[in-house]
């Protein structure tokens, strides 16, 4: 017969055996292929039904004055620390470029004073970091469909990859493996989606991504590259660093950031 | 001296159909995917552990914070902030042991949360692939108990029901239980419980972590709107997740206490067992 003690100390040990098989069995699948892609599943079937279910043209809520974050939290890279980009900030990017390159009929090369020029829209929107919080800014910035427009998408073009000046990691094999984005077309396309160049009323600052960063209202803060340097229409993302269309992405993070 | 009625009480044991197939196997998946949920929702809860008000986090006012501080002598304590209130809760909350049994600053540990190192990546997989096991169960479970007749003849509590709850209240507090007749059925508070979980608690639950989408929040501003902002719908969803816990746990106590056996094998098997003691004067 067991003793009261005994039973308690079994009974323990039992339910400690329990948990630890249940939490190592999860952390086990959290590391096997088959498992990981069949619960990511569900996400490529978020991918499917919010679009669907919101349509493609759904404003994301916007903001008065009154609503904005200060300060506005700035995440991931808040200042590049590579001499290239530092050069350009020296000189308020008076030498940057933007370069529209890949599956267009017009290749392009713009300075700031150009975007400034596009088609431009003003937003108070919501920005949710994947982390959970969230922050409201003040964005302006150059209609990227008004820029698309000017360069003429090739019929082959579905992605529109953003390559930016920040370097994530230094690898001995990869070298300087820098942040990089991208979004569909219909997404560029989307009146609230624009390449923000000002930020609350100044120029847009380095924390939050000098001089031009994506604003995709419909996404989560990761999809919203910082210090774009160069665009490229692409029809996959085969060849383009990891393959999965950001530097999120080849880290385990879904290309569709709705959620 | 034993009285005659007493000598004459005899026990019957009656075995009846207590739960219906989609009742038990709505039951399990429910237990399956309410635990992954839980933890993988602690583990996305980690990547920032603060909660807030309104549309936007205003970090200098949280509703709740896990945070890891040092005090003068350099030694990291984890401590808890709910409205302003702290407590000192190293160990558990905002400080923990990892894998290696070094402490860590984490919000929960790393025994609640799946994966169990910090892993924002996949557990958001966990999380929104069992959620939608999860709506879909419960939507069969809702659908099935309104076609079946479950909801109106087994959860809707009658009038006259309604007017024991005061009684109903008292015998649970004192640890009596429904016995013969009246154990075939749930009882008023049990209803009421499951009712406010399935209409309620879970609704709720749901509809807040839609508004965190930000593509939905598009689509439906109301959704957002609804619970006062996105960083509210948030905090909202994460209360609603630990009403459900509560209500967990009283739930296993009552199965604990009124025949651990006996209900287990009514949820497995579907059958449950009456003891009545006739002849017994109560």
């Amino acid at each position: 017969m067991l003793s009261d003690i005994d039973r308690r100390r079994l009974l323990k040990r039992t339910a400690a055996g329990a948990s630890a098989l249940l939490l190592g069995g999860c952390d086990r699948l959290s590391n096997t292929a088959w498992f990981t892609r069949l619960i990511g599943r569900a996400q490529s079937l978020d991918a499917a039904v919010q679009p669907a279910l919101t349509g493609g043209y759904a404003m994301a809520p916007e903001f008065s004055e009154a609503d904005l974050s200060t300060p506005f939290k700035s995440n991931g890279t808040s200042n590049p620390d590579n001499a290239d980009y530092q050069a350009l900030a020296q000189k308020a990017f008076a030498d940057w470029r933007l370069e529209v390159t890949g599956l267009v009929d017009r290749p392009a090369s713009l300075s700031l004073a150009e975007l400034r020029a596009l088609p431009a829209r003003t937003q108070i929107t919501r920005h949710d970091c994947v982390e959970g919080w969230s922050c409201i800014g003040k964005w302006t910035g150059a209609r990227l469909g008004a820029l698309l427009d000017q360069v003429g998408p090739k019929s082959a073009a579905r992605y529109v990859v953003f390559f930016c000046a920040d370097t994530m990691e230094r690898t001995l094999d990869a070298g300087e493996v820098k942040y990089y984005e991208s979004i569909d077309l219909a997404g560029a396309y989307h009146p609230q989606t624009i390449l923000a160049y000002d930020m609350n009323d100044a120029p847009l600052a380095i924390p939050y991504g000098a001089p031009l960063r994506l604003r995709d209202e419909r996404q989560l803060g990761y999809k919203m590259a910082k210090y774009i340097m160069r665009i490229e229409l692409v029809d996959s993302f085969a060849g383009i660093a990891g393959g999965r269309g950001g530097f999120w992405e080849d880290r385990g993070y879904e290309w569709y950031a709705g959620i | 001296m034993a009285s005659p009625s007493e000598r004459e009480k005899t026990v019957s044991r009656e075995r009846i159909y207590r739960h219906r197939v989609p009742v038990r196997l709505g039951h399990w998946i429910n237990v399956f995917c309410m635990a992954i949920l839980l933890m993988s929702g602690l583990q996305i809860f980690n990547a920032h552990p603060a909660l807030y008000w309104g549309s936007r986090s205003r970090f200098d006012d949280p509703v709740l914070q896990l945070a890891a501080n040092r005090d003068a002598a350099g030694q990291p304590h984890g401590i808890t902030t709910v409205f302003g209130y702290s407590v000192d809760t190293t160990g558990v909350l905002g400080l923990s042991a990892d894998g290696s049994g070094a402490a860590t600053a984490r919000g929960f540990p790393s025994w609640a949360t799946i994966p169990g190192p910090q892993w924002l990546a996949m557990g958001r997989r966990w999380h929104f692939f069992f959620a939608w096991l999860f709506v879909v169960n419960g939507a069969l479970y809702l659908l099935w108990s309104m076609l079946s007749g479950h909801l109106h003849r087994d959860l809707l509590p009658s009038r006259r029901e309604a007017g024991h709850i005061g009684r109903s209240l008292w015998d649970h507090l004192r640890f009596r239980f429904p016995r013969g007749e009246a154990a075939k059925r749930y009882n008023v508070l049990q209803k009421l419980a499951y009712l406010i979980v399935v209409f309620g608690v879970v609704p709720v639950l749901i509809l807040a972590g839609l508004a965190m989408s930000p593509r939905l929040d598009a689509g439906y501003p109301f959704l957002p709107a609804l619970f006062g902002g996105r960083q509210s719908a948030r905090t909202i969803h994460f209360v609603c997740a630990f009403a459900l816990v509560l209500f967990t746990l009283i739930h296993v106590a009552m199965v604990l206490v009124s025949g651990v056996w006996n209900n287990l094998r009514s949820m497995v098997t579907g059958r449950y067992v009456i003891i009545e003691e006739k002849g017994r004067v109560e």
